[in-house]
């Protein structure tokens, strides 16, 4: 008898294990993910990728050759562990240049910590402040991962739009153009309220928040005791004279801001994967938490190199020769023949004030690609889809960077990113050229 | 984090952290040197893993544990094997689980239970041996105790063969034993083989994944670090069916996303290299393994000749020692502390030597077990362990 219960037991407990999911309840609704979808499809069908953000040229001959030096130098045990928090000269340059630029004295070893690109420094915010009952304010369109990493987090997302205003007859928008609505900022503001996240230089309409719009975040951040993690990877790429203010620096802010920055995105590594967070040891002691049972240890070759790049722009800083003016300086022009591109065949380009990415509106091409009425897919989706498979060129839909259900909202634009060689940018120019003609000629 | 502090200084002989100091093989600084010159070798790659990484990974898998591995599906690269037992616990362990845990285990796994808010249950691996030479295999689990220890809530056991710190490399029957409850209690299996390839003579590592019933349930962690002494790489993979596989790969996308190129498509290319002299002794997962087993032996006769009792490992390259016989006298440092921790940090102040308190290794309960062992590593070029020896054989002459 006392068997044939245990076995009863048994068969009951492991039914009911059979009947719950094996995965964990933090992966629901965050197990689509856009760039794999559109990652894949890039590189099956296009010829030309405008696609996901990287450069097709290489980081300059500098950093290269720091990495070179690193790997085969006498030091072999740079190829061992390093600090588990960042790389000692790392962290140090990294102080010393944001220190100096901020007006403020870091501490390396408790200012700074280095992470596996900007993704997992955002990953170890969401981690290190949010949890079940924290509301999480993003502003829309937002790089897609604030929204699954604030839910991974067990925090619910509250968006807010920037709202374009129509520019002046005859002028291209510009990402200036999209602004956020003071009275509307402030409703989302409540007792649930943890953090707000704020990308500027925005990815993907590149707009480079003003100082006005700043301090307006700013104030309702202190009025309501919010934190701010304040993505600023493109920090670098803004164009025409603009400047990139950084919030930390506005009154109130640095004790409740967590920085944000890329090696990736500055010095055009991507492949690398060095992010930094920067902030006050009050929130950083609790990032430093989340990476120690997360991740521990960053490689530590790419951060001997990052280190060197930091050294020599810290001692070429505001002079021609700096890469932080160069690369901006290129870009601009690619930005500026890109756009022209797109305006010449119709398409509709948003100016970027900043970033790397641009967005157009398509609306004219719409007749290509017919409209399917119930259709779940947003159309700026299957647009896109149908641009790489038929025309392989490759951009990513403006839906990426909307919550579901605005996704529908602005569904006729796609983003193309311009951090690409000449003769890419020609090819993509080639491609829309000859797809206009098509549209045209019987 | 601790250790690591006190350690960094240079005029400390330093076997505690689990790092080499030998050199990667040359072959493979070359590869990553030609990588890094290939532009968009530079870029992003696959999130889930470089395609050749993958690639090679699932032939030198398929190979090991005779099974079709397919890469884009079954295996997950990862910062670290850290990254993987991050991964595997955030999507497949939550509250309300229980997680059992071999004593003594890798720090880091019940923080990383605990953070997906579920309960570790900790079994000890218990010495069973009354003779003079100890080695790692007399250290075994109690099969009755180890059955006790599951139950409806029992969502997976962490298994860590070779294991840190011990360097107990389980035997085709003990894992049979984990193997049998896992089946009738259906639990999963997180298997960290991180120390594969070190395993010494008249020993043989076996994957408990290859264990009939076991593939379906079982996640194989595995580490470039370890494999290639490259820690500062920080890549490791994770290796199952693709319906567990596909859950820590949804936890990657929403944790980093991708991991480095240049380091994953040297890695790749070490392991082709590798991967066609695997008949052959001069495989680098076969030499390094010689050159450890000369190592540990040396280091084994070194602490014999200063009086303490070396636990001999099977595999692994760290050797636990019994400091107990020693009768050092620390009751009048700070008492909250368990001995081992005291017995460390007194010996990295006067003797100038470093190593880890096994405590480190243990849940509150068995803390008192395991206060007489240190943990040292022999993972050293010959210079560490020449100025390890002059430390040893200087022992005695000074008083405590």
């Amino acid at each position: 008898p006392i068997a044939t219960s245990e076995i009863f037991k048994l068969a009951f407990s492991l039914q009911a294990k059979m009947s719950r999911p094996v995965q964990a309840q933090r992966l629901e609704g965050i197990d689509k993910n856009i760039w794999v979808e559109f990652v894949k499809l890039a590189a099956t069908y296009s010829k030309v990728n405008l696609g996901q953000g990287f450069p097709d040229f290489p980081p300059p001959d500098f950093l290269k050759e720091a990495f070179v030096r690193a790997l085969s130098g006498e030091n072999h045990m740079l190829h061992q562990y390093t600090r588990a928090f960042g790389h000692p000269p790392l962290v140090k340059i990294l102080a010393q240049f944001f220190g100096k630029l901020l007006g403020r004295d870091l501490d390396p070893m408790t200012n700074v910590m280095v992470t596996v690109g900007a993704y997992q420094a955002l990953f170890c915010c969401f981690q290190a402040f949010i949890e079940e009952g924290d509301e999480v304010i993003i502003i829309e369109p937002f790089f897609d991962c604030y929204e699954s990493m604030t839910k991974m987090a067990g925090g619910t997302p509250v968006f807010v739009p920037l709202r374009p205003k129509a520019p002046k007859d005859g002028k291209l928008m510009s990402s200036e153009d999209w602004k956020l609505d003071p009275a509307e900022l402030a409703s989302k503001f409540n007792e649930q309220t943890k953090a707000i996240v704020l990308n500027s230089p925005n990815n993907p309409l590149g707009k480079v928040f003003s100082r006005r719009e700043l301090e307006l975040i700013a104030d309702l951040c202190v009025k309501h005791d919010v934190l701010c993690i304040s993505d600023e990877v493109y920090e670098w790429l803004v164009y025409d004279g603009k400047e990139h203010i950084r919030i930390a620096s506005l009154p109130g802010m640095w004790d409740r801001t967590v920085i944000i920055g890329s090696a990736g995105k500055t010095f055009s590594a991507t492949g690398w994967k060095v992010g930094w967070t920067m902030g006050p040891n009050r929130l950083l002691q609790h990032l430093r938490n989340v990476h120690q049972n997360s991740v521990y240890h960053c490689a530590t070759i790419a951060q001997e190199a990052v280190a060197q790049g930091f050294q020599r722009e810290f001692e070429l800083y505001g002079k021609a020769d700096s890469y932080f003016i160069q690369l901006p300086k290129e870009l601009q022009q690619k930005r500026d023949w890109l756009v022209q591109s797109l305006d010449a065949v119709g398409m509709k380009p948003i100016v970027p004030e900043g970033t790397y990415f641009l967005v157009a509106d398509i609306s004219k091409f719409k007749s290509d690609i017919p409209d399917v009425p119930d259709s779940d897919e947003p159309y700026d989706s299957r647009f896109a889809k149908w641009m790489v498979k038929n025309k392989g060129l490759a951009a990513i839909p403006l839906s990426a960077f909307y919550s579901g259900p605005h996704k529908s909202i602005y569904n006729h634009f796609i983003r193309f990113c311009f951090a690409k060689e000449e003769a890419t940018l020609k090819a993509a120019n080639d491609i829309l050229q000859k797809w206009k003609q098509e549209k045209t000629s019987p | 984090v601790e250790f690591t502090k006190v350690a960094a200084d240079p005029s400390i002989v330093n076997l505690g952290q689990g790092l080499p100091d030998i050199s990667p093989p040359s072959y493979v600084k070359e590869e990553l040197a030609k990588a890094a010159a290939v532009d968009r070798l530079n870029q992003y790659t696959r999130g889930f893993g470089h395609p050749s990484l993958v690639k090679a990974l699932s032939q030198v898998y398929e190979r090991v544990c005779g099974r079709k591995i397919d890469p884009l599906t079954d295996i997950l690269v990862t910062v670290g094997a850290y990254g993987s037992l991050f991964s595997t616990i955030q999507a497949l362990i939550e509250e309300g689980d229980e997680v059992i845990i071999i004593e003594p285990f890798y720090d880091c796994y019940e923080p990383m239970v605990k953070m997906a808010g579920a309960k570790p249950v900790f079994i000890p691996l218990r010495y069973k041996n009354d003779g003079n030479s100890t080695c790692s295999a007399d250290w075994v689990l109690d099969p009755a105790e180890l059955a006790n220890k599951f139950n409806s809530k029992t969502k997976a056991i962490i298994l860590n063969t070779p294991n840190n710190p011990i360097g107990k490399v389980f035997t085709r029957e003990e894992l049979q034993v984990i193997a049998d409850l896992c089946i009738k209690h259906d639990v999963l299996c997180i298997s960290d083989e991180v120390y594969e390839w070190m395993v010494y003579k008249g020993n043989k590592h076996i994957k408990i994944a290859t264990l009939p019933g076991m593939w379906e349930r079982t996640i194989t962690i595995g580490s470039a670090g370890k494999t290639y002494s490259v820690t500062g790489w920080k890549l490791g993979w994770s290796i199952g069916p693709q319906n567990l596989i596909k859950h820590l790969q949804v936890v990657h996308q929403n944790t980093l996303y991708t991991c480095p190129t240049p380091l994953q498509e040297a890695l790749a290319q070490a392991f082709w290299i590798d991967f066609k002299r695997m008949d052959d002794p001069d495989c680098y997962f076969y030499s390094l393994s010689r050159e450890l087993e000369s190592k540990r032996d040396r280091m084994a006769q070194l602490l014999q000749e200063a009086g303490l009792k070396p636990v001999i490992p099977d595999g692994g390259y760290f050797m636990i020692v019994d400091v107990s016989t020693l009768n050092v006298d620390l009751s009048d440092v700070d008492e909250k502390q368990p001995y081992d921790y005291k017995f460390v940090k007194w010996m990295i102040r006067s003797k100038k030597l470093s190593a880890i308190p096994l405590s480190a290794f243990c849940g509150p309960e068995t803390k008192k077990q395991f206060e007489k062992y240190i943990r040292f590593c022999f993972i050293k070029k010959d210079s560490t362990l020449d100025a390890a020896e002059v430390i040893l054989k200087n022992w005695n002459k000074q008083t405590a």
